[in-house]
Parts: C-alpha cells; sequence; structure tokens
C-alpha cells in the first residue's frame, strides 16, 4: 500500500551505506566468468535486505557474498557447486528460488495445480449444466407419472368410439 | 487548535459512518424510504468531515507545526513546498488518512451520482462502504492518530525520508489507492447483491463503471511506482517482485479478471457467481496488501511479534471483512439463479479462459509472497521466494493467456467458430512470424526466446487491430463506409482494441529490456569515455552544488553517436544532512523509445567516480503498454451504456438480446 518503493528504500537507509550492487573494483577480467558471476548473483539473496538479491543490493553483506561468488568461479566451481557452497554455509535462505523439496511442494505445485484443477473444474461444471438442460429440455415433452395415470383416467373415461352411446 | 479540529472531525465521521452503517439496512427491512435516503446524506457528510481532517494534516504539514509528532517525524521547515504537501501521506498515519479519505470518496460519489440506482441497493451499498469505513476510522483513532502532540515541541523536524522526495511521490500512492479502495465499490455490490439475493445483467452495468475505474487507476498507479523505482533506485530495475509490488498486482489481476467476467453478465447474463465472487476477492486482495505493508510483517515476521497492535488490528478488520464476506457467499450464492449456456468456444468461454489464467497468475503470486511467512510461522524454516521464482511461474502464465487474447474478440457469443476466427487472425500470425524470422536473423540467433516472445507480442497487437479492421469493414468496404462504421462502433469496442495492444506494447519493452540491456560498470575519472551500444559518453567533470534540504555532487557526461555530440547528461548524487542519507539522481536520455541511463556511484581517494551507464532498448514500452491499456479503459468507460445511466431490468434484458 505504502509506495512500492518503501521498503526498499528502508534498507537504503538502514544500511546507511551508499555504496551500490556491483563495484567496478569487483568485476573478474574474464567477461565469460563475470557473466556467471552476475546470473549467479541474481538468484541468490542478500540476507540483510527485503527481498533483495546480492546483484541489486547496496548493502556491505552482499558485496562480501558478490566477492565471494567470484572467489569460487575463479577457484574452479561449477554454478551448482558455487550455490550448494552458498547453501551449506549460509542455508536455503540464500536462494531466491527456492529449491523443491517436502516444505517447498506446495509453493511450487500450486500454480500448476490451480491451472489443470480450475480448468478440470470448468469442464465438468460445462458438462454438468448442459447434461441438466438438455435433461431439462428433454423433460418438457415427456409426462411425469402423474400426468400420465391422468392421461389414463382421462382416455378410460372417454366412450370409446366403437361403442354406440 | 488546527490538529484538534482535524482529530474531531475524524471522530464525527467515524459517529456518521456508524450511523450510515446501520439505519439504511433498518429502512431497508422495513421499506422505509427515509430511512434508506439516510445513507445518502450520511455517505456526502462523511466525506466533508474526512476532508477536513485530512485537509487539517495538510496544513500542519504545510505551516511545519512541530508540535504534532507526525509533523516532526517527517518534514522539515526547509523542505520545499511540494514535498511538504505529498510529506502528508509518505508515512504511515498519514497514508491511512489518505485511504480512508479516498474511501469516503467513492461512497460520496455512489450517493451523488446513484440515482438511478434502486433505493434498497443504494442503501445497501452504502451501508456496506460505511462497515469499512467504520473499521478504518477505528484503526486510526485507535492505532495510528496523526494528530498526536508532543509536549515539548522541538524546532526542527526530522524530515521525510529523501528517497521519497520525489515528484512521484505525488502521484503514486493517491492513484494506486485510487485503484485499491475503488475496488471497495464492486465489494460493497457484491454484499448488497448477496443480501438482497437478486443479481441481474443490469447489476453488472452499475458495477462496471466502477470496477473500470479502480483498475485504471490501479494500472496507472502501479506503472508509475515501476518508473519511480526505475529512475529512482539508481539500478534501472522496474520491477523487483518485491512483496509490496506484489501486493498491488494481485488486486490488478483479480480486477482484470472481474473487469472480463463482468463483461459476460452484463451482455449475457452468465457467470453471476463467479462475478461475485471476484468482486469480493478483488477488495479482500487489496485489504491483504494493506496488511501486508501496514502490519511490518514483511520487514520480519518477529518485528510483527514485537509490536503487534497495529498488525492485530489490520489482521482483525481483515479476517471480519474476508471471513464475513466469504460465509455470506457460502451462505447466499446458491440462492442466485444460474445464467445462460454457453459452448467452451465462444466469448464467453474466451473469457473464462481468461479469467482461469490470471486468476491462476493471482494465486501464484499470493502464494509466493505468503508462502515464506507462513513457513516461518508455522515450522521456523526460513526460505526465500524472490524474483526467479515468479519469472518462472508466473511469465509462462501470462504469456499463455496473450496466445488466447487475439482469438477473444473474434469469437461470437454462444458459440464461437475457432477455425473462422483463426483464419481471420491468419494475417496477424503471418505478421508475428515474419517479426521473429527479422529480430532472430537480426540478432544473430542469439536469444530464441525473445523473438518469440515478441513475436506473440506483435500477434496480440495486429490481432487487437484486426479485430478493429473486422468490425469497421476496413479493405472490404470502401474507406468512407469504414469509417462512418468506425464512429458508429461502440467506445467499449475502441477500449478493447487499445487495452489489449497495450498489452503488447507492454510485453516488447520487457522483453527488450532484459534482453538486450547493455550496462557499462567502472570508474571514470574527467576526460574520460565510455562506449556503451554504440554511444560515446565523456565525463567532463564533478561540481559540488547546494540544494535547498541537501547538498550534491553533479557530474557532467556528454553523450555522442558515431562522432556527432548529442546531447549533455547530468546525474547526481545527493547528500541529505538532517537524515545523513544519500540518493542518487539518474540521468536519463531518451532516444525513441529507448533510454541511455546514469547513475553515480562512490567517488575514491584519487578522484575517480563509479559510474553505471545503460542503454535500454524500447524500455519506455513498459509503461506506455499499461498507460494504453488504461486509455483503453477510459474509452470504455465514456461508451454511451455506461454513461446514459442503468435501464431497468427488464429493459436491459431487451437490450442485451438486440445487442450483436
Amino acid at each position: 500500500m505504502k509506495p512500492i518503493l518503501a521498503c526498499v528504500l528502508a534498507l537504503v537507509v538502514l544500511s546507511g551505506c551508499p555504496a551500490y550492487a556491483v563495484q567496478p573494483d569487483e568485476i573478474m577480467s574474464d567477461p565469460a566468468k563475470e557473466a556467471r558471476a552476475r546470473d549467479l548473483s541474481r538468484e541468490l539473496r542478500c540476507m540483510v535486505c527485503q527481498n533483495q538479491s546480492i546483484d541489486d543490493s547496496e548493502a556491505p553483506l552482499a558485496r562480501d557474498l558478490r566477492l565471494l561468488v567470484r572467489e569460487r568461479i575463479s577457484a574452479g566451481d561449477s554454478d551448482a557447486q558455487v550455490i550448494d557452497f552458498l547453501v551449506a554455509r549460509y542455508g536455503e535462505f540464500v536462494l531466491l528460488k527456492p529449491r523443491l523439496e517436502r516444505h517447498t511442494l506446495l509453493l511450487w505445485l500450486l500454480p500448476p495445480f490451480a491451472l489443470v484443477g480450475g480448468g478440470l473444474a470448468l469442464w465438468l461444471n460445462w458438462r454438468r449444466r448442459s447434461k441438466s438442460a438438455a435433461a431439462d429440455d428433454e423433460s418438457l415433452f415427456k409426462l411425469t407419472a402423474e400426468e400420465e395415470t391422468r392421461l389414463e383416467q382421462l382416455l378410460a373415461a372417454q366412450p370409446s368410439p366403437d361403442q354406440p352411446a | 487548535m488546527i490538529a484538534e479540529a482535524g482529530h474531531y472531525a475524524l471522530v464525527l465521521a467515524l459517529a456518521l459512518a456508524l450511523i450510515q452503517s446501520t439505519l439504511p439496512l433498518l429502512g431497508a427491512r422495513w421499506r422505509d424510504p427515509a430511512l434508506m435516503n439516510v445513507a445518502r446524506s450520511a455517505a456526502l457528510a462523511q466525506l466533508l468531515f474526512v476532508a477536513a481532517s485530512f485537509a487539517a494534516l495538510v496544513t500542519l504539514h504545510v505551516t511545519s507545526d512541530f508540535s504534532v509528532v507526525n509533523v516532526f517525524e517527517n518534514s522539515h521547515s526547509l523542505k520545499p513546498l511540494i514535498y511538504k504537501i505529498t510529506g502528508v501521506w509518505g508515512n504511515h498515519e498519514g497514508s491511512m488518512l489518505l485511504w480512508v479519505l479516498i474511501l469516503a470518496l467513492f461512497g460520496g460519489m455512489v450517493a451523488a451520482f446513484g440515482n438511478n440506482l434502486p433505493l434498497s441497493l443504494r442503501a445497501h451499498v452504502l451501508a456496506v462502504q460505511a462497515w469499512i469505513a467504520s473499521a478504518f476510522y477505528l484503526f486510526i483513532l485507535i492505532t495510528s492518530n496523526p494528530f498526536l502532540r508532543i509536549v515539548n515541541p522541538p524546532i526542527e523536524g526530522r524530515d521525510l525520508n529523501p528517497v521519497l522526495q520525489d515528484f512521484g511521490l505525488a502521484v503514486h500512492p493517491p492513484m494506486l489507492y485510487l485503484g485499491y479502495v475503488g475496488f471497495s465499490i464492486s465489494f460493497s455490490f457484491a454484499i448488497a447483491a448477496l443480501i438482497e439475493g437478486r443479481i441481474d445483467a443490469a447489476w453488472a452495468r452499475w458495477v462496471r463503471p466502477w470496477t473500470l475505474v479502480a483498475w485504471i487507476f490501479l494500472t496507472l498507479g502501479i506503472s508509475m511506482g515501476s518508473y519511480w523505482a526505475y529512475y529512482e533506485l539508481g539500478w534501472g530495475g522496474w520491477w523487483f517482485w518485491d512483496p509490496v509490488e506484489n501486493a498491488s498486482l494481485m488486486p490488478w489481476l483479480a480486477g482484470t479478471a472481474l473487469l472480463h467476467s463482468l463483461v459476460v453478465m452484463e451482455k449475457r447474463n452468465a457467470l453471476k457467481v463467479w462475478t461475485i465472487l471476484l468482486s469480493i476477492l478483488a477488495f479482500s486482495l487489496s485489504l491483504l496488501g494493506t496488511f501486508l505493508v501496514r502490519s511490518g510483517v514483511l520487514t520480519s515476521v518477529h518485528a510483527f511479534a514485537t509490536d503487534p497492535t497495529r498488525g492485530v488490528f489490520i489482521l482483525l478488520i481483515l479476517c471480519l471483512f474476508i471471513g464475513g464476506s466469504l460465509s455470506l457467499f457460502a451462505w447466499r450464492a446458491s440462492a442466485l439463479k444460474q445464467g445462460g449456456l454457453f459452448a467452451p468456444i465462444s466469448r464467453e468461454g474466451a473469457l473464462v479462459l481468461n479469467n482461469l489464467f490470471l486468476t491462476t497468475a493471482c494465486a501464484t503470486v499470493f502464494i509466493g509472497t505468503l508462502y515464506p511467512l507462513a513457513l516461518e510461522v508455522l515450522t521456523g524454516e526460513k526460505i526465500s521466494v524472490g524474483a526467479p521464482f515468479f519469472n518462472l511461474t508466473f511469465g509462462p502464465l501470462f504469456l499463455g493467456v496473450l496466445i488466447a487474447v487475439p482469438f477473444g474478440p473474434m469469437l461470437a457469443w454462444k458459440r464461437g467458430d475457432l477455425l473462422g476466427a483463426a483464419q481471420r487472425l491468419m494475417a496477424a500470425g503471418i505478421t508475428a512470424l515474419i517479426a521473429v524470422a527479422v529480430l532472430w536473423a537480426w540478432t544473430g540467433g542469439g536469444s530464441t526466446l525473445a523473438p518469440l516472445a515478441i513475436g506473440l507480442a506483435i500477434f496480440v497487437i495486429a490481432g487487437a487491430l484486426t479485430d478493429l479492421a473486422e468490425r469497421t469493414g476496413l479493405f472490404r468496404l470502401p474507406l468512407s463506409a469504414s469509417f462512418r462504421r468506425a464512429r458508429g462502433l461502440p467506445r467499449s469496442s475502441w477500449g478493447t482494441v487499445f487495452a489489449h495492444a497495450g498489452v503488447g506494447m507492454a510485453l516488447i519493452g520487457i522483453v527488450c529490456e532484459t534482453t538486450w540491456n547493455t550496462e557499462y560498470i567502472g570508474s571514470m575519472k574527467p576526460d574520460d569515455v565510455a562506449i556503451v551500444a554504440r554511444y560515446q559518453l565523456r565525463l567532463d567533470g564533478a561540481t559540488q552544488q547546494q540544494g535547498p534540504n541537501y547538498r550534491e555532487m553533479l557530474a557532467q557526461f556528454t553523450v555522442s553517436l558515431d562522432g556527432e555530440r548529442l546531447a549533455i547528461m547530468t546525474p547526481s548524487k545527493r547528500n541529505f544532512t538532517t537524515r545523513g542519507s544519500t540518493t542518487t539522481e539518474a540521468a536519463l536520455l531518451t532516444r525513441g523509445f529507448s533510454q541511455l541511463y546514469i547513475s553515480l556511484g562512490e567517488t575514491a581517494a584519487d578522484g575517480a567516480i563509479a559510474v553505471r551507464i545503460y542503454h535500454k532498448p524500447m524500455v519506455l514500452l513498459i509503461w506506455l503498454g499499461p498507460v494504453l491499456m488504461a486509455f483503453g479503459g477510459l474509452l470504455s468507460l465514456s461508451d454511451r451504456r455506461l454513461r446514459v445511466g442503468a435501464p431497468k431490468p427488464a429493459k436491459a434484458m431487451r437490450g442485451l438480446q438486440a445487442a450483436e
């Protein structure tokens, strides 16, 4: 409700550190490795910030993490190894995209289930309604049991045309 | 004196709201027109008193009366006048006062312009509005009073958070609130319909303009906020999937779904129960947003636990209204008669598909935002859900719905011809495919996904134009005849075309910006040249300057393209002395729809300045798209059948059969 920025900026004030995101002195000399570092940085959370990746964050901790990521990359780690290293050190909290595990099952499965389940519910509802509508149509032309007996009574009461009155 | 008057006016507004929330209901029960009409005058008087209370707070801020806590904490005598005014809602208490002011404004508008509503419906709607209003007046008066005094008034205030000292604060929150709170009207109409147990196509016709107004403001408010974040925060991001942003996106998604289902209800008298549910959901999500942002639960679950007064109060309001309305829905919805039947392949079917995707997208944002909170409360485990999660889940859903967008308007009501629609969209499809091929060749086959997504966007835009061409008989009839038809076309059809084209436009901007964004990060000394996307940017030098309540360092860049001088750009870094904090003021150079973006970082001991320069291709489309969507909404709002006022139900039914 408050301006969208509000919480992002709370950090700027809290951290009180006017430095920002990736600094020139952090950049790796190999552009391919630097690109990998940037991509990884976008997936990792600055833990003292509110929902900011270490790539965006200005906090000193984010800088430490960015340097750590680059350190691991220059040491020859693969992307997965870097992530594992950070998770081992800081816990799952560091991942902006949680892994699919037992406690995140609902999180990951809700969107596809909502779509498929919603579609299924719509289809069933449509079938039920069109069936009952069809049944309604048929029942209009069919007589109820009560009407049948009344009709028979009427027919029975009617003098047969063969018999002279 | 002014503070006390403002406080008292708010108390009186609460008293009026309490009257408005009860008497009209009794009037409706006893069929007493005089009692029902109390709602109207009470709503207008309530608006008057809240406006007086708000004016009092504005006056206190403008005159820098530091004996009031709210002014002391958020203002400074040297602050420019515009920020003294906007600072009123740049804090918790003031923004809640703006919230109730807008709520009263909408209530007052229903009272003033709702003359064509049936008396009992109007009484019910205004009574429900007053329930909401009473709850929030109590919240302000008990937990967030903006008129509290300080015993020993200080001489100077603490100043407003510098990042908020921007024109964005003047526009973004009021717009957003007009959107959020505007959904309270469709909520009240839905509750009124449930209480009365009666709902028909005329109801949809009354609700649609109010929903449209709210939706237009919310669309503009969100995109304004996004642009503000883009130029103010200094790293060129425009959407962060931050919980606060998600809090505004969820009502928008539900509101967009509601707009579409209202169309079905108005034209075909179907989807009644679903439309009611969406009306309740859209406003419930607005309330949820209020809770998320206002309770402090986002900063940390523990912060919420240590000072829970405000949070618990809003949580109570939330449970009361959401729980209450959903129970009422569960109890009464079955009493509402189902409307017309339709085949799955039909205009209604397409709109239902739209609703399925939008509500799923909404549910995705909902779970992504709340799951970490719930998990921490329940198990103590901490996880993060951020941009990568939403991009992976929300992205495909939204792209999925876009494929269907051009087909919707091409299908007939009740039973549509998918093959025929596809044939008519052939030209649009071919245009899109050519665009994909050209883009793919042009960008050297770098990314496959980006040209495909842009092709989809072009398909949506071309599809919207095809719809227009079909309706006006362009290329089939002589030009003068199509022109006549175009003039005779209902404004709402034009609205659809613009809104759908706007979605495509925004998508082009988003894809181009994220895929082909060029970035330069480096230390620059005077006379250094940085080259970004063929532009040469030379740092001429840096100067210090004194602003009204800050000092700033201005750097001057000369931008040239192929040796030809284009412009001077002057990004700056401001240091606000009172709060001791810094903001970066990015410099923007617009070239067509693309922008060059410079922001400054630290200055090193040797005089080198850390600089970030971006070239963001087509970035303006990200915000022009929503503006086009809002314009489409405005056109639709000006449609004759919404303006003329609501006809009697029976007449409306006949009108519906005649239409299309």
